[in-house]
């Protein structure tokens, strides 16, 4: 038998056999988290199942983060607190931050856990050498019965990283490039295994967090758990970090990405700093720095900064970075998703370009279909509210 | 399985399907079928019936998990969609709800062909054309027989 990816390894160990790429295996799930926007319906389906108690609510946390809890959301949010309540698990409150960063500020992701996510955006533990996916309600419903879960071990593709990331430049480049290379649909059921250089944890969560949008299963980066010399890829792609260059995905698809000189002069309207992907401290700081190199944003040019946490909006506060951004006349959000997906916090106007450091920029993802959305770094993003276009970010290189 | 093809394109993502913004609205999937695919083709909803076949080409529910993307188009009587190609989450929902994924080449189909899902393959008796359909791994194959997860660990948990 060959030598064993990371992601084989931790399923094998999750499900006390060797488990490798095709096998359909079942394995005790070490975390799991569901959201606002998964858990009511994960409620119905528990009942539907006959749940009674849950398997391990010491191992479950629900974060109320895609909702402000007004309006209909109140209901929901009342639901979520009411169940977790009477079973023992812990809720993240509105403004706390978006579920899949407090898993990982709080350490509820450890490398060779297998952590599940009733969102999406779960492939983001991967970061910290988690096996971590999304599912949707019912899977999570069936996880608070029996603490398990059945999964296919993906096939993995070796991402071997190289180099270093010049000034100006950004891990977000490197996703976006990855999704040029690999597609929407790329590594579609696979892994993407990362290998080479070691970065930063805060790079490392942007690769790991953009995997699912060329649709892998996970997204994962060595650490604690390492793969065998030996073991089999079905694909390598290397990525030359010292040669990277600012990347735009253009309206409405993912992996529309150009290098941002082909969008040039691009009209920017709105400029959106925050989510899964670039709401974290050092985002701040590198848009923040090119802001003030820029002189401050354009007129016309709406600025908006949703913090992906409490403590990311509280170091910022505490270091000066949030008094200097509403200096520059940006509206400061309560941590969480916000506008990402539409369903809190200012939503763009009819033909409004948006520019944004979040993950996805289809048609209607901020909640309104006659907006236009591209997604680039927070050094892109700062430069274009600068410019009040589209432009490249080391123009503001030190 | 018979109905008629209601044919979409590639990368159908599942804001497409069904927009975060009406599920924040409500999560009934009699209220969110009245807005399926509004982004895409604004007339789908007042024109779906039950048994239409949804037919899209690659990556068929890329996007968010939210499973309303599935539940919504059962709330219309949809019961199955073909594809090149599905997002794992979206097929894991769809086998979940008891909505039947089958994974195909529908490059051949026309929007209001007739199509037939039987013995692990599509027949379009609009061309005559016969297409295989992907096996699907023996764990799903369970649930969808059991009529979804739901069925299924209640059939488990018994026994």
């Amino acid at each position: 038998m060959p030598g064993e990816t990371i992601s084989e390894k931790i399923l094998s160990a999750k499900s006390g056999r060797d488990a490798r790429a095709g096998d359909v295996v079942i394995c005790r799930v070490d975390c799991a988290m569901g959201t606002d926007g998964s858990v009511p319906m994960a409620l119905d389906y528990f009942a539907a199942m006959g749940g009674k108690r849950v398997f391990a609510p010491e191992q479950v946390v629900f974060a109320l983060d895609h909702y402000a809890g007004d309006g209909p959301t109140a209901e929901l949010h009342r639901r979520v607190r009411d169940f977790a309540a009477a079973h023992g698990i812990r809720v993240w409150e509105v403004g706390e931050g978006i579920g899949h960063q407090l898993i990982l500020e709080q350490g509820l992701a450890k490398p060779g856990d297998l952590v599940l996510g009733a969102d999406s955006h779960a492939v983001t533990y991967g970061a910290v050498n988690a096996f971590a996916t999304g599912i949707g309600s019912s899977d999570l419903a069936a996880i608070l019965v029996s603490g398990e879960i059945w999964l296919r071990v993906p096939e993995s593709i070796r991402v071997t990283l190289t180099g270093k990331i010049p000034p100006g430049v950004g891990a977000k480049d490197a996703a976006l490039v990855l999704a040029r290379e690999l597609g929407a649909d790329g590594a579609t059921y696979q892994a993407l295994e990362f290998a080479g250089v070691e970065l930063p944890l805060d790079d490392r969560i942007v690769l790991a967090n953009m995997s699912v949008e060329m649709g892998a299963k996970n997204g994962i980066f060595p650490a604690g758990v390492k793969p065998d010399p030996d073991a089999r890829y079905v694909r390598e792609i290397h990525v030359a970090l010292n040669s990277l260059t600012p990347q735009v995905a253009l309206p409405h698809h993912v992996d529309n990405v150009a290098p941002v000189g082909e969008a040039a002069g691009t009209p920017i309207q709105m400029v959106y700093l925050g989510t899964c992907t670039g709401g974290r401290v050092s985002d701040y700081h590198e848009a923040l720095r090119v802001l003030q190199a820029g002189g401050g944003p354009a007129a016309g040019v709406e600025l908006v900064v949703v913090p992906a946490s409490r403590a990311v909006l509280d170091t910022l506060t505490a270091d000066g970075t949030i008094a200097a951004f509403e200096g520059m006349g940006a509206k400061v959000g309560a941590p969480g998703c916000g506008s990402c997906c539409g369903t809190c916090g200012p939503i763009p106007g009819d033909g409004v370009n948006v520019i944004s450091t979040a993950n996805r920029n289809f048609k209607g993802r901020m909640g309104n279909g006659a907006a236009a959305i591209y997604l680039a770094s927070p050094a892109s993003c700062a430069a274009a509210a600068v410019r009040g276009a589209i432009v490249d970010p080391r123009e503001w290189n030190r | 399985m018979t109905g008629r093809a209601r044919v979409f394109g590639d990368d159908v993502n599942t804001d497409y399907i069904i927009t975060s913004r009406r599920k924040r609205e409500s999560i009934d999937p009699q209220y969110l079928r009245g807005y399926l695919f509004e982004e895409l083709d604004p007339a789908f909803a007042a024109s779906v019936k039950p048994q239409d076949l949804i037919v899209a080409g690659k990556n068929f529910g890329c996007g968010s998990a939210m499973e309303v993307a599935v539940t919504a188009l059962v709330g219309a009587g949809i019961r199955a969609v073909l594809a090149r190609s599905f997002s794992r989450t979206y097929y894991r929902n769809a086998v979940n709800n008891g909505l039947l994924p089958v994974v195909c080449e529908t490059r051949g189909i026309r929007e209001g062909d007739r199509l037939t899902i039987a013995d692990g393959r599509v027949l379009n008796d609009t061309t005559g054309e016969i297409v295989p359909a992907e096996p699907s791994p023996q764990v799903m194959l369970e649930i969808i027989e059991a009529g979804g997860l739901v069925g299924y660990m209640l059939r488990r948990h018994r026994s």
